[in-house]
């Protein structure tokens, strides 16, 4: 037989004109009676005291009267307001035909305004295990998350009780879930201990689903994150969104979408970092040796525009259904970007491209880092107006970066850094197979696309792009 | 008081503690700052003849006044010319 729960309030109209049905329920059922405001309401019943909302908190309740059925399957349902024919069904009785068929209820105490906040305090607390760190009346907040090496650099929000909870509140995943360890310390990383750095980086809420899939991302041996920290090379890890989760969050994907401005990139990178800094224990001048790093290890994080995109996503090539929601990392440098605008067949620009591409580390390297080529709508355009698949442009660029060993060898154009000598009569590609990757991004204006160069280690020695789904 | 949830893996201890003491003071360069209240010179003058015959090198330093904290400039002086510092709160 189910089980019943019902929460109700005195001050509720509808809650009022069900009293003679809940009578008549509990004569005869297993009921049990919350009530939100009177413990002494319905009169005449055994009613649990609800006034401090805890009951009404864990059941998420939106309205009063609400009936929650526990079904002997373990299957729970609920029936908000009155609605006679559906109360019969879920209770299997007949009730008064004196009753209006239906009746909306009235807003729960629990949604009271202001009531969300001090209800998660009062009973979200027990959900919350990172050690409290008190800061004293005299201490400056801010001042105190930089003096204990919290901070990037840049002001942190400090992480506090509520703030968590409410970033908690942007996932469905226990706090205490362990994704992984985290280099270079390698402790165990809890969504909580995410939550919290998050909170920092001054993430919202509803980011919070993006930052854990990019800090699983980050975690897989193939992304190699403990040795994109600890290289003297230039890299940190860049987080490409894709899918419908980047739109809903608001993300730039257009004008200025790797610059600054937009709340969710920004933060988003910006969490990742911490959480590596934080958790992790990896700092500059510790395990992080970089020799000058770059500025996208504060944050390094924008979304692929593919609502006005010829091509299938970044996502879609790697694999995934074109209404996933996914991140994809790269271990990337900063931006260089390739100016021209003048082409107008996919030919002349691809040469472009090629030209920039080529000096991805250092014009002499071959097959060391990858690349990422971000192309803004308006070289897109070339393409798109000539039929070019994003394969067809990949193809054409690996095509023309086949550069003779003769120019790569140690002393060719009077430059010692260069391939051993004895590969002067090959021909060698600029990147692995695989190695480059096309993503489209930008504002309508301008014909300037982008090299994002790689880790001067890829494929099995170092790290190779990583995409993950976005789970809620 | 409010506090903070800690965004670390709990490595390290909650409180900072204090640096390392040092394990001899030969060879250092010990500041020592006089906060320029009356007599202070008198203790800072025996406390440079005591840690010189420790092998100690001194440098000496004063605030401009005593009623105003050290500007930042004296601040990174020391902190540039020196191992350590004492500051002297003699009255």
């Amino acid at each position: 037989m189910p089980r019943y729960e019902l929460i109700v309030k005195e001050a509720c109209e509808t809650c009022q004109l069900v009293v003679p049905v809940i009578q008549q329920l509990a004569q005869q059922i297993p009921l049990t009676i919350y009530s939100q405001d009177n413990p002494a309401f319905p009169d005449g019943l055994q009613v649990s005291d609800d006034t401090d909302l805890r009951r009404s908190w864990e059941l998420k309740l939106e309205i009063v009267p609400t009936v929650i059925v526990h079904e002997d399957d373990g299957s729970v349902s609920r029936l908000e307001g009155w609605d006679k024919s559906a109360w019969e069904t879920a209770f299997d009785a007949t009730f008064d035909d004196a009753l209006p068929a239906r009746r909306p209820g009235c807003g729960a105490r629990n949604q009271d305004p202001g009531m969300a906040d001090k209800l998660a305090l009062a009973f979200g607390r027990d959900r919350l295990h990172a050690r409290r760190i008190d800061i004293a009346d005299e201490e400056d907040e801010a001042e105190a998350c930089f003096d204990r090496g919290w901070s990037d650099g840049l002001p942190v929000v400090p992480p506090t009780e509520l703030r968590v909870l409410r970033m908690l509140n942007g996932t469905t995943r226990s706090p205490d879930e362990v994704i992984g360890e985290v280099p270079p310390d390698y402790p165990a990383c809890t969504i909580e201990k995410i939550a919290i750095n998050a909170v920092m980086a001054g993430c919202k809420p509803e980011y919070l689903p993006v930052v854990i899939a990019a800090v699983e991302a980050a975690l897989k041996d193939e992304f190699c994150m403990h040795g994109l920290l600890a290289t003297t090379y230039f890299s940190g890890p860049m987080i490409v969104v894709n899918g419908p989760v980047s739109r809903a969050i608001g993300m730039n994907s257009k004008g200025n979408a790797l610059g600054q401005g937009n709340r969710a990139n920004a933060t988003i990178g910006r969490a990742l970092q911490l959480v590596i800094r934080n958790v992790g224990g990896g700092r500059p001048g510790g395990v992080d040796r970089a020799c000058l790093g770059n500025p996208g290890k504060y944050t390094f994080c924008f979304a692929e525009d593919e609502t006005g995109s010829c091509w299938e996503s970044l996502a879609v090539e790697r694999g995934y259904e074109p209404e996933a929601s996914t991140v994809t990392l790269f271990a990337a440098d900063g931006v260089q970007g390739i100016v021209d605008q003048k082409s107008r067949t996919p030919e002349s620009l691809c040469r472009s491209f090629a030209a920039g591409l080529r000096v991805v580390s250092h014009p002499k390297m071959v097959m060391a880092a990858d690349a990422f080529l971000v192309v803004c709508p308006e070289h897109e355009r070339v393409f798109r107006e000539a039929g070019w698949s994003k394969q067809q442009v990949k193809d054409y660029l690996s095509e023309l970066l086949m550069i003779p060993g003769a120019e790569l060898i140690r002393g060719a154009g009077g430059i010692d850094e260069g391939v051993p000598e004895h590969l002067a009569d090959k021909t060698l590609p600029k990147f692995r197979e695989g190695g480059l990757n096309i993503v489209r991004a930008g504002g309508g204006a301008g014909m300037f696309s982008a090299v994002i160069g790689g880790w001067g280690a890829s494929g099995k020695i170092g790290s190779v792009p990583v995409t993950h789904r976005i789970e809620s | 008081m409010v506090s903070f949830l800690d965004p670390t893996a709990e490595s390290a201890p909650a409180q900072r503690v204090p640096l390392p003491k040092v394990a001899s003071l030969a060879g250092k360069t010990i500041g020592l700052l006089d906060i320029s209240k009356p007599r202070g010179d008198i203790f800072i003058d025996r406390l440079e003849e005591k840690l010189r015959q420790e092998g100690a090198e001194i440098r000496r330093y004063s605030k401009p006044t005593f009623t105003r904290i050290a500007p930042v400039t004296l601040k990174q002086t020391i902190a540039e010319e020196c191992d350590l510092v004492i500051e002297a709160l003699a009255d």
